[in-house]
């Protein structure tokens, strides 16, 4: 038998040779600039433990102590992540140092006026949003790699002005009153704000781990909606006007339950809009230019799984807060009955492709209607049901 | 014959088919429930729907679906349909986990969508060594047999996954069973089996039957307590569609203050009750502060903050007449919230029963583009870059739009009427001021489902209402109208100058606007000039009508000033308002429907507190299934089970793989796998490995 290039027999004790790699596990897998990642984090919550000490209880404690390991591995695992938390980092320190506790100063530093103050800084984020979307589909119909990674580009600068935004009006809550700050996830405009950043990131990820920009042209299309919707609130309801937590938001189960549930939401969004994507490819239109079927039924599908996953316990973690505000964990209140019908309606389009396995077409159609079953849990049942939720009218 | 049905009942209840039929039933099921308000009192729906679909609706249970029986019947199937699932697939299932299918041929595994041949430089024994080293490395545990057609590697990974199903799906029958054991279905079964009768709302404790009480044993209910300041309570009132019942609970609760406290915007900040739990056999005490959020659990029961009611503020009131020909105040009234009391007079032959039912120390409202509020019409609108200028910097501009003001105690009450017919009103106890005149509110309608519709009074120039009521009398009161007009036309054409004529012209048509206004005001006018002017002149007759009720006003008010030995004043702008005002004012109260409007003077408040007490045993079976759920579903979706085969013949190295998941990460790793063992067996890569289609 003839001798080829022999590796080295892999003894268990040995190192790993490089085909094994991939199946290192993930803290063996780390580099320096890993740890360092990871240190940085630690000491970022140091400092805010520090610095908030404060204005936090136990539980805000334990939530940004669990956070570094979470961070962490999201990071560690999808590494343009890390950039944008050091961006976002950066503005929002930077504006909190430029407000010098005075929120006077939004209308007198021109850094806070146009850039860094939360209203502005959620404006260049809707701005970049609408601006992205454009380049997207322009790189999708002229086929320009260019302006697809000008699209990327931008929509990293967007979610990171979002994110700032959203921090630094966290921050503008407290200059407010010691008494008024809060987490700002606590009424409709806020958590637009939220959903525009979620569904931004979950679709940022996507595109990293799948190596392809050609979704990006109708998932951002649901941002746009989304931030269309943002500014009309804004600019004729005047929405954006931080008010204080009436008693039954009072909560540390808020500052779980919203944000769980918009990385539901944002899934479900990002699902629905690669099925639109998939029905399109699928009779042909754009079909060259799109990523190949099979690549877009399983973002899917990836999608909804996670949206599923953490829409669970979103509304798990809503039911422990109702058990608390309201004294029963259900009582089948509008809002949380149509959470109900958008959990059952993905049990079901799971069940229909991982036991039945169903593929094509009509899962992408299900996922179409999804999310509009999704929205109207989202701001129809806010719209045209009464309930408990005081969570903004329109 | 018999387990024939029961096999092919079996196969439908544990069938997919069957589930997914479930759930989208369940869906749509559960829409209903939210579109149709849910436990409203019966003659809102009878409203709504009208007498032909209103019975047709109950019988649907349409008025509380979730507690319909067949909603609990769907509920039912769906706990039935998972448990049998989940008995069914126990067994396969369990197989599957324990199994490395060593026993696989050769040509199943060529079949396998996921499958290459690979060369290895090495003789079999050490193939096979290798290969067994690169799968432990990679996470599998592996078997090896010896299959006859080569040495067999079997392994596995993330086959734990696939306890994720039963946790997921035992979850939903952990919940189902606790949340049945928390709804009012136990409640339901006692009524129907231990003859428990619910009874009427509103009635003193103490006349309610023992039929209508549950004991402190009742292991599951969920009821409000209502308890005013300085009073106890050791009931809970449970309300059921036809009527209540009364929950004893284990202990006393005895509320020492409640508090409300508001942001500087007027928004709520806090609700709270301070109260004492006395524990009924021991005798002890002890002090404990309710909050939205922060409930309180005592012997089982677990107390929350719910909402809060007024607890019996006693009201000092003048009932001040509205009777033309009998000004000034009817009575003095001490009025406690919660109670009624009888408001009659023989001579002016009416007689009601006056029911006080809230008040409220604080009223927060948004004044803004109320009518009068000049300062919006002032500046145009900001447009453009104008308006994005505006909504830059921080999030905390933007009060401009919002006015909220807090504008005082209010109260409101019923009258009702011999024939049992009742009209609320809402009276506010400070003037509340517009576009800078002051005016005192007061609200009225006919029906718990409307709107109020409010009446504004004018403030006279000392800041109270006398002139209003005296002005009001004046132009109503027929024996006070001759002299009214009289002093009216004679002061508009003073005699002696030759215009006796326009003089007595001028009698006649005062006379006779007066008359009409004293009907119902402005309709009573308006319909006049409808009857008798032609379209074209009706404009100037309307002028001349109004001009001459402002004169007269203006009169009746200079004569209410002469009585009260008071200097006339001199007609401007502001004077003219007030009189249009009062005029305005005047005709509203034609409708007002009460002899009387009651003026709040004092007041001394007292809120009451409601708790909601609950006790549910089926809660830590939900809490435990809702951990189970999140876990299984986290297991089923993100565990990934993956068979791996190398199959070791002299000359070839035969790998495929398998998973219980089609998804583009199966290919992916199958390539990366393939790489590994070829790297491992001194393998050429083979070019391109075969792939699932699309
Ligand atoms: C409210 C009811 C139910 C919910 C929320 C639910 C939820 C789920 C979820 C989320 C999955 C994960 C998808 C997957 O990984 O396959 C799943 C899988 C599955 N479900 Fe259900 N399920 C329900 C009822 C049922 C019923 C009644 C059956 C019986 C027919 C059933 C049979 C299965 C099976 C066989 C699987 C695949 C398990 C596996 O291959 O690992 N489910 N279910």
């Amino acid at each position: 038998m003839m001798e080829i290039a022999r590796p080295s027999p892999a003894t268990p004790a040995g190192p790993a040779p490089a085909a094994l790699r991939p199946h290192t596990p993930l803290l063996r897998r780390l580099g320096a600039f890993d740890w360092l990642y990871a240190l940085a984090l630690m000491l970022g919550a140091a400092f805010a433990l520090v610095r908030y000490h404060a204005v936090m209880d136990v539980y805000d404690d334990l939530i940004l102590v669990l956070q570094v390991p979470v961070l962490a591995v999201i990071g560690w695992q999808w590494k343009p992540f890390r950039a944008f938390l050091a961006a976002v980092a950066l503005l929002a320190l930077a504006s909190i140092a430029l407000y010098q506790g005075d929120l006077a100063r939004a209308e007198q530093t021109f850094l806070l006026k146009y850039l860094i103050s939360s209203q502005t800084a959620i404006m260049w984020m809707s701005a970049l949003i609408f601006i992205a979307t454009g380049a997207y589909w322009l790189g999708l119909l002229a086929r320009s790699d260019f302006a697809e990674r000008t699209g990327s580009a931008l929509t990293w600068i967007a979610a990171v002005m979002g994110a700032t935004g959203l921090f630094v009006r966290w921050y503008e809550s407290y200059l407010l009153g010691p008494e008024i700050g809060h987490i700002p996830i606590s009424n409709l405009y806020e958590v637009f704000v939220l959903f525009a950043l979620m569904t931004a990131l979950l679709y940022l990820y996507y595109e990293g781990r799948y190596a392809t920009r050609r979704m990006g042209a109708f998932v951002m299309i649901v941002i746009s909606a989304a931030v269309a919707f943002l500014l009309w609130y804004t600019f004729t309801r005047e929405a954006h006007e931080i008010q204080p937590l009436i008693p039954a938001l009072q909560s540390y189960w808020m500052k779980v339950h919203v944000p769980t549930n918009f990385i539901g939401y944002g899934a479900f969004a990002v699902s629905a809009m690669v099925g639109t994507a998939y029905l399109l490819a699928e009779r042909g239109i754009l079909a060259s230019r799109l990523p190949p079927l099979r690549v877009l039924e399983d973002v899917m599908y990836k999608a909804i799984a996670i949206g599923f996953a953490f829409f669970t316990i979103a509304t798990i973690l809503g039911a422990l807060w109702a058990a608390e505000a309201w004294g029963t964990y259900w009582q089948w209140d509008p809002k949380e009955t149509w959470a109900l019908i958008v959990w059952l309606n993905y049990a079901t389009w799971l069940h229909m492709r991982l036991t039945k396995g169903l593929r094509g077409a009509v899962l992408a159609w299900w996922a179409v209607a999804g999310l509009l079953v999704t929205t109207f849990a989202f701001i129809g049942v806010n719209m045209f049901l009464t309930g408990l939720h005081s969570y903004g009218a329109l | 014959m018999h387990s024939g049905i029961a096999r092919a009942l079996f196969e439908l209840f544990s069938s997919m088919r069957f589930a997914i039929s479930l759930l989208t039933i369940l869906s749509i099921a559960s829409v209903v429930g939210t579109v149709v308000r849910q436990n409203e009192p019966f003659n809102a729906y009878l409203n709504q729907f009208g007498p032909f679909w209103f019975p047709v609706f109950e019988k649907l249970g349409l008025y509380s679906v979730y507690n319909a029986g067949w909603f609990l019947v769907i509920l039912a199937f769906l706990v039935l349909s998972t448990t049998l699932c989940i008995v069914r697939q126990t067994a396969p299932m369990l197989r599957e986990m324990r199994s490395f299918r060593e026993r696989a041929r050769e040509a199943s595994l060529r079949s396998f969508a996921h499958r290459v041949s690979l060369v290895p430089a090495l003789p079999p024994a050490d193939a096979v060594e290798r290969a067994q080293a690169y799968l432990a490395h990679a996470g599998f545990t592996s078997r090896v047999a010896d299959n006859g057609e080569g040495t067999l590697l079997a392994a596995r990974q993330g086959s734990a996954g696939r306890i994720g199903y039963f946790f997921a799906h035992g979850a939903i029958v952990l919940i189902c069973i606790g949340g049945l054991l928390d709804g009012n279905l136990p409640l339901r079964l006692q009524v129907w089996l231990g003859d428990k009768h619910t009874t009427a709302a509103d009635q003193v404790i103490a006349n309610i039957p023992p039929s209508a009480r549950l004991g402190t044993g009742n292991p599951s209910f969920r009821g409000d307590v209502f308890i005013p300041e300085g009073r106890s309570t050791s009931f809970a009132v449970l309300g059921l569609a036809d009527g209540i019942l009364l929950q004893e609970l284990p202990f006393n609760v005895t509320l020492d203050k409640f508090h409300i406290e508001h942001y500087q915007n007027g928004m709520p900040k806090r609700f709270a009750s301070d109260i004492r739990i006395t524990d009924r056999s021991s005798g002890q005490t002890t002090r404990h502060t309710i909050e939205v959020n922060h409930p309180l659990t005592v012997d089982g029961v677990t107390l929350y903050q719910s909402s809060f009611e007024d607890g019996g503020s006693k009201l000092a009131i003048k009932a001040r007449s509205l009777l033309p020909g009998r000004p000034g105040v009817l009575r003095e009234i001490e009025g406690v919230v919660g109670e009624s009391l009888a408001f009659a007079d023989g001579a002016a032959g009416f007689s009601y029963t006056l029911e006080f039912t809230d008040f409220r120390a604080f009223n927060v409202e948004d004044m803004r583009g109320n009518e009068g509020g000049q300062g919006d019409e002032g500046e145009a609108a900001p447009r453009g870059m104008d308006k994005l200028q505006r909504h830059l910097g921080s999030g905390a501009k933007g009060a401009e739009v919002r006015d909220l003001r807090n504008i005082g105690p209010s109260f409101t009450f019923k009258l009702r009427d011999p024939a049992g017919q009742a009209r609320e009103f809402h009276n506010y106890m400070l003037p509340i001021e517009q576009g800078g005149r002051w005016f005192l509110y007061t609200g009225l309608r006919d029906a718990q489902a409307d709107a109020f519709r409010y009446m504004r009074i004018p403030l006279d120039e000392r800041g109270g209402v006398d002139a209003w009521f005296a002005i009001r009398d004046r132009l109503l009161d027929p024996a006070q109208r001759d002299a009214l007009v009289a002093r009216f036309a004679a002061r508009s054409f003073p005699a002696g100058r030759g215009q006796d004529a326009m003089r007595e012209a001028l009698v006649q048509s005062a006379r006779q606007t007066l008359g009409l206004f004293a009907e119902k005001g402005y309709e009573t006018l308006g319909g006049f000039i409808e009857k008798s002017v032609p379209e074209a002149e009706r404009g100037p007759a309307a002028d001349v009508l109004v001009r001459i009720l402002q004169g007269l006003a203006w009169e009746a008010w200079m004569l209410h000033r002469e009585a009260g030995g008071e200097p006339p004043l001199q007609l401007d702008p502001a004077r003219a308002t007030f009189v249009n005002d009062t005029i305005a004012a005047i005709s509203d109260s034609q409708f007002y429907g009460a002899p009387a409007w009651l003026q709040l003077d004092g007041f001394e408040e007292r809120h009451a507190t409601v708790l909601q007490a609950t006790r549910s045993p089926g809660m830590p079976l939900v809490y435990l299934g809702a951990l189970l759920l999140v876990l299984g579903v986290f297991a089923m979706l993100y565990i990934r089970e993956r068979r791996l085969f190398v199959l070791v013949k002299p000359n070839e190295a035969l790998v495929a793989m398998s998973s219980n998941r089609r998804a583009l990460d199966v290919d992916e790793a199958f390539r990366q796998h393939v790489e590994g063992l070829a790297a491992m067996l001194g393998a050429p890569v083979p070019a391109s490995e075969p792939r699932e289609g699309a």
